[in-house]
């Protein structure tokens, strides 16, 4: 695949700032599960925050594929830092820039592009994951306020963002047909940020449960039309799933260069690991698999930038370099032995981390679903 | 402050280099390369200054076309323009002709500072930047740490041996030799990387430089380039084992007789 020259600059100087500011802090920020905070300050002002956004809205003027890019870097050194990232501009600035009005892109989106302020993205519940239309916060308008009420959970970023795309029922009885979506500033009234969660994970992102306690949201703060809430959702979940499999497709690749190094200079019966044909099987299925996720998910990408359908490809991108970079990381720590198996090395993180992948912004089994169901729609 | 940087680009430190059958240079078909690190610290000197004293940065590069890449990471890290010189029909490894050839570029331009790097990570000679001043008729200063900008002039640190300094005062214009490692270089950011390509790298031929072909010639100034090879070997270590007593005899014995030392 070909990339500009733009892009492919840019992917080195991400590459060039991950293993200098990020890698060395990685392993530290998994351990104390902390935010990489002084990290994101330097990638603001790199302009990483804000990479496909237009530069009048200070973006960069970049592309979904350059944002591929540059997620799958990050995700080569810390999943956390990379999935901070990819929630931050895929779930909270893009559903602004695709649905705000031009006040609310002044207002909010520009500043999460530079990444002076930064972005959540609340529509899982404790009672509702898959099943998003299921959500039970609810949005009352009274006079120029919509007041809301109700509970998300695993809120990235929650405990550091600035500002949160929220979902809530203004038709309580009309299922994902009374969803709308509102943009809700730290600052409101009846707003709280819950425990943080102790996660298996892509512990330097930062991830909490909010609540709305009588929340009141300015009118103006609607985003789009009301009731269009869920059809937002699933637009910005489409474009989320290409962030997390180049995320699946950074922590892969990451995996196997750690696993590369280790098995070159590892020696058993008398010779390096690598040279053993087990291990070379494992280093071949990594590679082909990384390859083809890596291509899917800049295809989903392509599409995407070229205005075309993506649903389908996306799901497909995301399912498949999920579950490829799962296998990857559990042969990553495979290939290191026993030292794989201890929190010293640094390949069972990525193992931990992977594991968010076939998790976040639709598991593997509703990927499956959207999947067949589109193919089936054709097919029929 | 109009400050031009010549920058070359070198092959990535770290490349496995195989020499050519007639050791005349290595093969560069399967390298990457990268700026020279020198220069890249000349370059963010550059930008630093400007910041500070306001002007502009011009970039100089001489070689093939691979060279825009790193002139556009230059443009990307804050560089105004740039020049191109493609050296492909004379390519040449001598400092002299090399300076004489960024000399005719430079003379085309008004400037107050050239800075380059201290020298080039791949011949390593540290001569072209102190010929350059000499071609352009401007003072110069070598292995610069530190400059300061003055009235009508420059005030720079200059590293000497052994962890001696030296302050030295230099009029406008002049040409300083940068040390590594005097300034942290600075990221492309993407904005910087999307305004590279709205930027001029205008590109210069010998006949626009006034130059002929006898100017470049290998071998006029009688700097030839014979070989290149691989260090031989030529000193062994032996290290002996076991009593102290017995080993120190051993010792004593190969610096008598065989080292003729004691």
């Amino acid at each position: 695949m070909d990339y500009t020259e733009e892009q492919q600059m840019m992917r080195d100087t991400v590459r060039e700032f991950a293993k200098n500011e990020i890698e060395p802090v990685s392993a530290e920020l998994d351990e104390k599960a902390e935010f990489p905070a002084e990290n994101f300050k330097k990638m603001a002002a790199l302009g990483f925050l804000g990479i496909p956004f237009p530069e009048e809205y200070d973006g960069a003027g970049m592309d979904t594929v350059s944002l591929a890019l540059a997620i799958e870097e990050v995700a080569k050194v810390c999943g956390g830092t990379c999935l901070s990232m990819a929630a931050h501009i895929s779930l909270c600035a893009t559903p602004i820039y695709l649905f705000g009005t031009e006040e609310q892109k002044k207002k909010y989106l520009s500043p999460l592009a530079q990444g002076t302020s930064l972005g959540s993205f609340c529509l899982t519940e404790p009672g509702s994951g898959s099943d998003a239309g299921a959500a039970k916060t609810s949005a009352v308008l009274q006079g120029d306020y919509y007041i809301l009420n109700g509970s998300k959970a695993f809120v990235t970023n929650a405990g550091v963002a600035d500002t949160f795309i929220v979902f809530a029922k203004t038709a309580p009885d009309e299922g994902t047909k009374g969803m709308s979506a509102f943009i809700v500033e730290k600052g409101f009234d009846g707003i709280v940020v819950g425990k943080k969660e102790d996660k298996l994970g892509v512990r330097a992102s930062d991830t909490h449960p909010v609540s709305f306690e009588n929340c009141r949201v300015p009118k103006e703060n609607l985003l789009g039309k009301e009731r269009d809430g869920f059809k937002q959702a699933l637009i910005t979940l489409d474009g989320g799933r290409i962030g997390i499999g180049a995320m699946a497709v950074g922590l892969a690749q990451g995996a196997m260069e750690k696993a590369a190094a280790y098995a070159k200079e590892r020696e058993a019966f008398g010779k390096t690991i690598s040279k053993f044909q087990a291990i070379g099987n494992m280093f071949a299925d990594m590679a082909t698999e990384i390859h083809a996720g890596r291509l899917m998910v800049h295809h989903a990408a392509r599409l995407r930038d070229k205005g075309k359908p993506y649903t389908r490809e996306a799901a497909m991108a995301k399912l498949f370099a999920s579950e490829a970079a799962m296998r990857a990381t559990k042969n990553a720590i495979q290939i290191f032995g026993g030292y794989g198996f201890c929190m010293d090395y640094p390949v069972e993180r990525y193992w931990r981390d992977a594991k968010l992948t076939v998790i976040g912004e639709g598991t593997s089994e509703v990927l499956r679903v959207i999947i067949s169901r589109e193919i089936l729609k054709e097919l029929a | 402050m109009k400050i031009i940087v010549c920058m070359k680009q070198v092959p990535v430190k770290d490349s496995l280099l195989k020499i050519t059958d007639d050791g005349s240079w290595v093969h560069e078909t399967d390298l990457n390369y990268e700026i020279n690190e020198s220069d890249h610290y000349a370059l963010e000197e550059a930008l630093r200054l400007k910041e500070a004293h306001s002007g502009e940065v011009v970039l100089l590069s001489m070689g093939p076309e691979r060279v825009r890449e790193a002139i556009k990471q230059g443009l990307a890290k804050g560089a105004d323009r740039a020049i191109h010189i493609d050296n492909s029909s004379f390519t040449t490894q001598d400092p002299f002709v090399n300076a004489r050839v960024l000399a005719a570029a430079i003379k085309r331009e008004e400037f107050d500072l050239v800075l380059s790097g201290l020298q080039t990570d791949d011949y390593g000679s540290a001569q072209t930047g102190v010929i350059l001043a000499e071609n352009l008729g401007v003072p110069s200063a070598t292995i610069v740490m530190e400059i300061q900008k003055q009235n009508g002039g420059i005030k720079v640190k200059r590293e000497l041996e052994s962890g001696w300094f030296q302050w030295v005062e230099l009029p406008l214009p002049s040409l300083l030799t940068i040390q590594s490692g005097i300034n942290q270089i600075r990221y492309a950011t993407i904005k910087g990387i999307m305004m590279a390509k709205k930027k001029e790298i205008k590109a210069l031929g010998l006949s626009e430089l006034g130059l002929s072909e006898s100017d470049v010639e290998e071998g006029q100034t009688g700097l030839v380039f014979s070989k290149i090879y691989v260090p031989e070997k030529t000193k062994k270590t032996e290290i002996f084992e076991g009593d102290p007593r017995e080993v120190a005899q051993k010792l004593a014995d190969k610096l008598k007789n065989e080292a003729k030392v004691i």
